[in-house]
């Protein structure tokens, strides 16, 4: 059933609609719910198939459903209208207002009214695609202060990379941070790129999202055994690859791979001059879990991150 | 007075970026100030270029105290000035939300990296600041409440307002709150303006600076008045928000006195022209901030008022 979380009147003739689609199964009782958040960031939009998918799944068998499911597709419509990554007319990052406050303006009323409506979740999904420059492997990424509780469902996700990073104070103020101080196990997955689908992943991810209903006894169909997850919680474990130059960056490798210390990553060009300004190579073996996808790099642009082979050895795979 | 370029990176089809700084006397580092961060920041980059102007005057008559040096920087953001975009060009990152920076980061982390490790010595640092919705300010000098706050000297500058705010988790990456960490006395020093020119507060603005540098011994300046500072804290401000969308018409200017159930503003239907909300000062005050824009969304703060 789709439901109106919140409805906002915008200046012109038209009202801000959050909706979410609520799949519940008819059995009595007290129900466990996961909610699957995605469209914080307008132009991120790999969990737009994610959420389609899931539904898809569960309508086809809905005799499997023991709980509640609920789809919030856009956090952000108007971002997701526009290909904006932050709320437009406001310029301001979604992501940094949780969890917003009841008397605030309207961008905080918005993100109270999301923020609300999810407490009470058994489990939260917040699905992010990087950004329009990078592309990332299927990954949740956990702050160090949720670790105990989050990672053993990260490990059902059937997602390739759990990254455990330090508190940051800037992000207490995002959804997951949020809700995970509320009691809210909230996990967030980066997969894919900005502005693009990869359905691919979106695949891989509904079939954890799956893996997770069943651990939570919402779902009694068939399910697959998830991937083992390469765990990473060290920040030394993971090298950056910074522009050293702007330039237009050409990509010699993809994500998702292990690469060799010394070899190519890809190189950075000069179209006037027709050279190359310089050659990217693998600082260290490891695992290539970013690479970037938007050419053009300024110094210091992210081309790519890799995850140390000689720290992760013998680690969980 | 010098030139000096605090910081510089290439680009590939534009010239290089450059953080120009303007550099008067030399010795103890004791005031650096700092315009434009965003590129809408058009009163800020004014301010500076007339604080500019001044000093250099004022070092040619000789009125700079010895030993001491003053750094004035108009824009940290010279490409998104440039182009008309707030952010910065290629990824929309605030470089006022990357301090102190990170020298081996993203790009904007490296500019504000090699900006703060320029500018972060100096023992007074003034920000000519801006709000990021849209309207006008009483102008004022202020701060976050860090536990590192000079209040007393925030009243140096005569203006007629110190603010207190409790910072916010996002203000832990600003350049003012990073002043304060490295121990320099840091001022975020609000205009009238942002994204308009307004000759009458930037020309208050510019004597506050130096009335403040005059006050702290770093300048032989004629004292012309300046205000003794109402120092309060911004939760004291009270704010009137419209419970309705549409077409923003105020009757009023940021300084004027309103009484309770003054009518401050009409909030229009865009379609039909009739009133549809009258926003009624909820009591007696001053304006201190007033919402610009010609629409504005329902529960936005249109107007904040100072209570008298």
């Amino acid at each position: 059933m789709i439901k109106t979380v919140t409805s906002i009147l915008l200046p012109v003739l038209e009202s801000l609609e959050i909706r979410k689609n609520r799949l519940e199964s008819e059995e009595a009782g007290e129900k466990k719910r996961i909610s699957i958040v995605t469209g914080i960031h307008g132009d991120e939009l790999e969990g737009q198939y994610v959420c389609y998918e899931v539904g898809r799944r569960i309508m086809e068998h809905p005799e499997s459903l023991h709980g509640i499911v609920d789809l919030y597709p856009a956090a952000n419509p108007l971002g997701i209208d526009s290909v904006t990554r932050g709320i437009p007319g406001f310029d301001l990052d979604m992501n940094r207002l949780f969890p917003g406050t009841k008397d605030g303006a309207m961008t905080e009323f918005m993100v109270s009214e999301i923020f609300q409506d999810l407490l009470g979740s058994d489990l939260c999904l917040d699905i992010h695609a990087s950004n329009i420059y990078l592309t990332e492997v299927p990954q949740i990424r956990i702050n160090e202060q949720f670790q105990e509780q989050l990672v053993p469902y990260a490990k059902k996700a059937n997602i390739d990379f759990i990254w455990v990073h330090g508190a940051n104070t800037v992000l207490e103020a995002t959804l997951a941070h949020s809700l995970n101080s509320r009691n809210v196990p909230t996990l967030v997955v980066e997969m894919g790129v900005g502005m693009r689908i990869t359905k691919s992943y979106g695949d891989q991810l509904v079939e954890g999202i799956f893996c997770l209903m069943k651990e939570l006894g919402i779902w009694s169909g068939e399910t697959i055994k998830p991937k083992k997850a390469i765990i990473s919680d060290k920040p030394e474990e993971v090298v950056y690859l910074n522009a050293p130059v702007s330039g237009i960056f050409l990509k010699e490798n993809e994500h998702g791979r292990r690469v060799k210390k010394g070899e190519r990553i890809g190189k950075i060009l000069d179209p006037l001059s027709c050279t190359v300004l310089s050659e990217i190579v693998a600082p260290e073996s490891g695992f290539l879990f970013t690479i970037r996808e938007y050419p053009v790099v300024a110094e210091g642009s992210l081309m790519g991150r890799i995850l140390v082979e000689k720290e992760h050895e013998g680690r969980e795979k | 007075m010098r030139k000096t370029i605090l910081y510089e990176i290439s680009s590939l089809y534009r010239q290089h970026f450059k953080v120009q700084g303007y550099l008067f006397g030399e010795g103890e580092k004791a005031l650096c100030v700092v315009g434009s961060v965003r590129g809408n920041e058009y009163q800020q980059i004014y301010m500076c270029s007339q604080l500019v102007a001044k000093l250099k005057k004022l070092e040619e008559e000789g009125l700079l105290k010895k030993d001491q040096e003053i750094l004035v920087i108009p824009t940290l953001n010279p490409y998104s000035m440039n182009i008309g975009k707030r952010f910065w060009p290629t990824d929309n990152t605030d470089i006022n939300r990357m301090f102190p920076g990170y020298a081996e980061g993203e790009t904007t982390q490296r500019i504000a990296a090699g900006v703060f490790e320029k500018i972060f010595p100096y023992k007074n640092g003034v920000q000519f600041a801006s709000f990021y919705m849209p309207g006008n300010f009483l102008p004022h000098v202020r701060m976050m409440k860090t536990g590192y706050e000079n209040v007393e000297k925030a009243k140096k500058f005569g203006l007629p307002y110190v603010i207190l705010r409790d910072p916010k988790p996002y203000d832990t990456t600003t350049l003012n709150y990073n002043w304060q960490i490295w121990e320099t006395d840091a001022f975020s020093v609000y205009s009238t303006t942002t994204s308009s020119i307004d000759e009458k507060s930037a020309e208050q603005t510019v004597e506050s600076v130096l009335r403040f540098l005059a006050a702290e011994g770093i300048l032989h300046y004629p004292d012309r008045g300046g205000y003794r500072s109402e120092v309060f804290r911004d939760a004291e401000l009270l704010t009137v928000r419209p419970k309705k969308a549409g077409i923003f018409r105020s009757k009023i200017e940021v300084g004027d006195n309103v009484e309770k159930g003054e009518v401050m503003a009409e909030i229009l239907d865009p379609g039909e022209g009739c009133v549809i909300e009258k926003l009624e000062a909820p009591q007696d005050g001053t304006v201190f901030f007033r919402h610009t824009d010609p629409l504005t969304y329902a529960s936005t703060a249109v107007f904040k008022l100072l209570p008298i």
